[in-house]
């Protein structure tokens, strides 16, 4: 029986493991575009990948994730101040929020944001609470979804490599 | 007879100015779909710097850069310390750069805004997320054309000298 080169499981026990991988990947995706969690900008994100830009996403998502909590922190920090309400900066870094993840496709963030918005417009200080809640929570959905996802598609990439040794592999 | 040898078209380059680092890593990447050379800066008064117009007070004086030649400006619009329509209006201002194509970026979909824009001259507002469709209405304004009917002109003279 063939072997894979390094680990030395069946080919074809590799093959379906690759198809499978693929089906978990779509599976999640369609479950994430249907809460409404992502929209089709995500997709447009692994548009841009290609073999030039073949980390294109993760390193998008990278940068979304170390803006993101640098502006919650920065939000949790205004609104726990009991002296002042600086409704300005909190429009600021709720604006950078709702733009970055509209850059990405985070849909459901971007729509806590704008609520979040409102709230402070209105100067209801309780409602920015509760809002910063539901936006801390969400966040942490939306990145354990996408770490999910980056394994998934790790974990199918390596499988192409065992099988396929020296071809260059698009992600 | 002389070895007629082709001019080398070097690349159309775009200077992308936006202060979020993620969109310029994204604008970044739908220019250089379209094969553009790709300048990216996170301020109006670096883009400034970079295309050579130093502003001295009030007094705006122009240096050209001559390693610089940009074909197209694309700029956000809502940026700490100067706008994209700041911006714009500046390099309209120039008469060395003023006919340099400029495209504005924004989240904010506001007609008084996007009229403001178009009317300084600005080619188009495109509303962000920016997509390959956008960045697709940029052909027009980076067609080689003028480039083009330079040298064939170049290449007549050269031809008519040759011929007496």
């Amino acid at each position: 029986m063939l072997k894979g080169a390094k680990t030395g499981v069946p080919l074809w026990l590799l093959g379906f493991g690759a198809v499978r991988l693929r089906t978990d990947m779509n599976r999640l995706l369609s479950l994430l575009f249907h809460q409404g969690v992502l929209d089709e900008q995500f997709l447009q994100l692994q548009q841009l990948q290609d073999q030039s830009s073949p980390n294109f996403v993760s390193e998008v998502i990278t940068i979304y994730f170390h803006e993101s909590e640098k502006q919650l922190r920065n939000l949790r920090h205004l609104l726990l101040d009991r002296e002042m309400w600086d409704y300005v900066k909190l429009g600021i870094h709720l604006n950078q929020l709702m733009g970055s993840s509209s850059s990405i496709g985070a849909k459901r963030v971007r729509n806590i944001c704008a609520a979040f918005r409102g709230a402070v417009e209105q100067n209801n200080r309780s409602a920015c609470m509760r809002a910063l809640e539901v936006l801390e929570h969400e966040y942490c959905y939306l990145k354990n979804k996408l770490h999910e996802l980056f394994q998934i598609e790790q974990q199918r990439v390596l499988g192409d490599a065992v099988r396929y040794p020296g071809v260059v592999h698009q992600q | 007879m002389g070895v007629i040898v082709e001019p080398v078209p070097h690349p159309l380059h775009v200077l992308a100015v936006d202060d979020s680092n993620l969109d310029r890593k994204l604008i970044e990447r739908l220019l250089k779909t379209f094969s553009y050379h790709v300048t990216a800066v996170d301020s109006g008064s670096k883009a400034l710097e970079f295309l050579g117009l130093q502003d001295v007070d009030k007094f705006s004086s122009f240096s050209p850069n001559p390693e610089v030649e940009v074909n197209l400006i694309i700029t956000d619009y809502c940026m700490p310390g100067m706008t994209g329509y700041e911006l714009l209006r500046k390099i309209k201002e120039s008469t060395s750069l003023k006919d340099i194509p400029v495209v504005i970026m924004s989240s904010d979909n506001i007609p008084t805004r996007i009229n403001r824009c178009l009317e300084e001259g600005a080619k188009e507002y495109f509303l962000k997320p920016v997509r390959l469709s956008d960045v697709d209405k940029l052909k027009p304004y980076l067609s080689n054309n003028k480039r083009a009917s330079t040298d064939e002109e170049e290449f007549v003279l050269n031809d008519k000298s040759r011929a007496r």
